[in-house]
């Protein structure tokens, strides 16, 4: 197998409406950046492998074919990947697959979003035959999953309301950042419509127009980059089924199964002490903890303890989501994506004003469906 | 590259499915492992290619996963593209050389929907679909592309303006097994020789509809014009586009065109390129041929393409 | 640019027909009349509701048919405070994971005639009918407590 780098990375500024651009006009704003970044043009990529959740957000059906010209990709092979919310992270490790298989060399991968063409949580919970309409979006199916964490971790009432802080904080430093509260407060969090009990407004991602590119390239494309590369240590996907006897919804197997599998690939035998920073896909705030615990960084149920005691901040020990994650922003099919990229982002020291001092190695984790389908990988300052 | 081959194919075709989108795909994947000797859990990857709109509702890919049994958690990923793109994905995992087997499946309910209109929203979104051109209008603005070309004697001027493709509902999986692995499972592996898809514009009018360029890079990328396929299998659901790409892929009389009777005759949206690829490994697995073409296609006027070349070894 | 268009509406509407499917069909004709069925995987034995043909985890089909009984115990919830446009019901109300006695997965649906706030995990419920049942979920209008005490064992391991 090949390794692969990544050389050049771009998003755009994310928003709740990004009027200003059309679909082609918003990927291609992320695209341009990252080949900016990589300075190279489209002439030098080999082939594009763009992401996105479903096509019904913007009512376009298999948009790469109306994405290909605004890409470059004419001419070329174009993918189209499509994994529910982890589609940001596995559309670049199919990227990846191709330049660590040997087909090509320079591969663009992109993901993207542009939920105000469209009514995400119409297309999210439409009218479905045969069952009554009872969900009222991503909320209704997340927070019972949440209560059952509450219950089972016994963590305190607050931890969802500190991680809303935390990464909303965060994202001030993120001039990218969809969301910029620079007067939030735990009571503002706290004192927020509770949407979907146990879930406030606050502790909820936003919906956002964005997208996010990158360049991955073979060893020779890495070494003729100007720039730093952030190397590919590993990457994995797994998924599980959406509903079965005695499935595990807080702390699902498939996770857990990604993650073993990643750090067997990257050499990792203790991801707390060996990670330096994480971007993990928190699309309401209690799945930091959550998730902490899923991919190992702690025990069962002790997840939350990491966050409340600060480990988790920005000048932490193990910084999760330091650009201010999901629910900073949050375009759906490129949320994945963009935690990949700000993971590269860290280990090539260009994170600007969230960079971690001394990241050699970072994590980016999506997961999608009914918390079922998982993307990660561990990118690096250095090669395996 | 690292030799990969199909060894085994199971399609259902069906006027109307009375299945949900799991029920239409177990057959198919229970078929094709059978045939290939496996069971799930010896499958290294699973990649399955669909699109949303054919049942209107998002997120179809993932009831219909419900089918491979995905538990213990398996190594997957979907295309939202016909299914010849996921054995395309397929066959780059397999290329990293730490699995042997991949399961590649596809599943189309076509006949849910008015799918001539449907279609009409893969064009741009701003400036073509908001007229909603169906799919049979587009595909005779590509007819005629080619009639007025000169380029067709008259009886292929008479094939090229034959009866829209009939749609149908349907299922299909292929597993994929690289070198030694496939010689142990199956008597005559279908070895994937060359395979490789390109893209066009999406703006019609800036391409020459008569001709198609992205088949012919793929098949110059696929070793296509270096190999003798006895039989081609084209993704051609309407019949001047048969015509259009037997003259990109310069096929001569010798080569049998579809002899699976192709998508003109059951056009299972999303499925029916997986399923030339399939046939075209039949054909060689049971020994009608030593070299077989499959193609596949994407998108409006074939927008986008993919070759595929299949070839028995010693 | 103050003359820049910047949004034009292109509306799209699309009919489709869906098939329920054969358990789907099958599990809905069962609603129409008052009863409800689940499928037992022939493999793991484990009885899904609502049954969609196929075992989740050992992807075979399953056709044997489970009368169960239309009572159970809550495994999680959640009280939703936010209107959408799909739905017509009166905030908040509650939706909840529902082991039904005799299946081994959860049926998903709402919970009333019950204060919000005293809506427990391993609380026990049952279903209420509609007069006019359709051959839907719908056909059940909502599940309502029993009265009986919690059963927090019973769902260990169900969330």
């Amino acid at each position: 197998m090949n390794r692969c780098a990544v050389i050049g990375i771009g998003q755009t500024k994310h928003a709740q409406k990004r009027a200003d651009v059309s679909i082609a006009g918003l990927v291609r704003e992320a695209a341009l950046a990252a080949l900016a970044d990589a300075e190279l043009t489209f002439s030098d990529i080999d082939a594009v492998v763009i992401g996105k959740a479903p096509d019904t957000f913007e009512g376009v059906m298999m948009p790469e074919l109306y994405l290909a010209t605004a890409l470059g990709a004419v001419g070329k092979p174009m993918m189209r990947v499509h994994t529910a919310g982890s589609v940001g992270g596995s559309t670049a490790l199919v990227a990846a697959h191709l330049v660590q298989a040997g087909v090509h060399q320079r591969v663009l991968t992109v993901a993207f979003e542009k939920q105000s063409e469209s009514e995400a949580m119409w297309a999210l919970s439409p009218k479905f035959p045969f069952q009554p309409p009872l969900l009222a979006g991503a909320g209704g199916y997340f927070a019972p999953i949440i209560r059952a964490y509450m219950m089972r971790s016994d963590a305190p009432s607050d931890v969802g309301l500190q991680v809303a802080v935390k990464d909303r904080l965060s994202a001030l430093k993120n001039p990218y950042a969809h969301l910029q509260m620079s007067d939030i407060t735990l009571e503002m969090v706290r004192n927020s419509p509770m949407l979907w009990d146990p879930i406030r407004y606050l502790e909820t991602c936003p919906s956002s127009d964005g997208a996010c590119a990158m360049i991955l390239g073979d060893d020779q494309a890495a070494k003729r980059a100007l720039r730093p590369p952030a190397w590919i240590r590993g990457g994995a996907m797994r998924s599980e089924p959406t509903m079965f006897s005695g499935r595990n919804l807080v702390d699902p197997q498939a996770g857990r199964d990604c993650a073993a599998d990643l750090y067997r690939q990257a050499g990792i035998t203790n991801p707390r002490r060996e990670i330096d920073v994480a971007e993990i896909y928190v699309p309401f705030s209690w799945f930091e903890p959550m998730w902490l615990e899923n991919l190992g960084f702690a025990e069962r149920n002790q997840g939350w303890r990491l966050t409340m005691d600060g480990t988790t901040a920005l000048n932490g020990d193990l910084p999760i989501n330091p650009s201010g994650g999901v629910m900073a922003t949050n375009p759906i099919g490129a949320s994945g994506m963009l935690r990949f990229a700000e993971a590269a982002l860290q280990v090539r020291g260009l994170a600007g004003d969230h960079q971690i001092d001394g990241a050699r190695i970072a994590m980016g984790h999506a997961f999608g469906g009914g918390s079922q389908f998982f993307a990660m990988w561990i990118v690096g300052s250095e090669p395996n | 590259m690292r030799d990969v081959a199909v060894i085994s194919f199971s399609q259902l075709l069906v006027d109307k499915a009375e299945a949900n989108d799991a029920e239409l795909v177990m057959p198919v994947v229970r078929e094709a492992l059978g045939r290939a000797g496996l069971q799930k859990q010896d499958i290294g990857f699973t990649c399955s290619g669909s699109s949303d709109f054919l049942t209107g509702m998002p997120f179809s890919f993932v009831g219909a996963l419900d089918a491979v049994g995905p538990w213990p958690p398996i190594e997957e990923s979907h295309v939202e593209m016909d299914g010849a793109w996921a054995l395309y994905e397929a066959w780059v995992r397999l290329q990293h050389g730490d699995i042997d087997t991949a399961l590649v499946y596809a599943f189309g309910r076509s006949t849910l929907g008015p799918i001539e209109d449907i279609l009409a929203l893969q064009l741009d979104p701003y400036y073509e679909a908001p007229m909603w051109p169906d799919a049979t209008s587009l595909a005779a603005l590509q007819a005629r592309a080619l009639l007025d070309s000169g380029r067709l004697s008259d009886s292929d001027k008479k094939k090229a303006t034959a009866e829209p493709p009939k749609i149908v509902d349907g299922a299909a999986a292929v597993v994929l097994a690289s070198g030694d692995r496939a010689r142990k499972l199956c008597s005559r592996p279908a070895f994937i020789s060359g395979i490789d898809h390109r893209i066009e514009s999406h703006l019609l009018g800036v391409r020459d509809l008569s001709h198609s360029v992205s088949t012919e890079i793929a098949a110059k990328h696929a070793g296509c014009f270096e190999k003798s396929p006895t039989f081609a299998e084209l993704h051609a659901p309407y019949s001047a586009q048969e015509l259009i790409l037997c003259d990109a892929l310069k096929l001569d009389k010798q080569v049998t065109i579809n002899p699976s009777g192709g998508a003109q005759n059951n056009n299972a949206v999303m499925v029916a390129g997986l399923i030339r690829i399939g046939e075209a490994a039949t054909r060689v697995s049971n020994r009608e041929a030593d070299c077989a073409l499959a193609h596949a296609s994407s998108g409006p006027c074939l927008q986008q393409n993919l070759i595929c070349m299949l070839e028995a070894r010693a | 640019m103050s003359d820049a268009v910047k949004l034009f509406k292109a509306p799209i509407r699309l009919e489709y027909t869906i098939p329920a499917g054969r358990a789907t069909s099958r599990f809905c004709r069962g609603l129409a009349s008052g009863r409800l069925y689940g499928q037992r995987c022939p493999e793991c034995k484990k009885v899904n509701v609502p049954p969609r043909g196929a075992c989740p985890t050992c992807g075979v089909p399953t056709e044997e048919e489970v009368l169960l009984p239309d009572s159970g115990t809550i495994t999680t919830f959640c009280i939703i405070n936010i209107a959408f446009a799909a739905q017509a019901l009166e905030l908040p109300y509650a939706c909840a994971s529902i082991l039904l006695d005799g299946a081994d997965s959860t049926l998903f649906h709402l919970i009333q005639e019950v204060p919000v706030a005293e809506i427990r995990m391993g609380m026990r419920v049952r279903a209420v009918w509609a007069e006019n049942k359709l051959a839907s979920l719908e056909a059940i209008r909502h599940f309502k407590p029993t009265g009986e005490p919690d059963a927090l064992a019973s769902i260990e391991g169900h969330f």
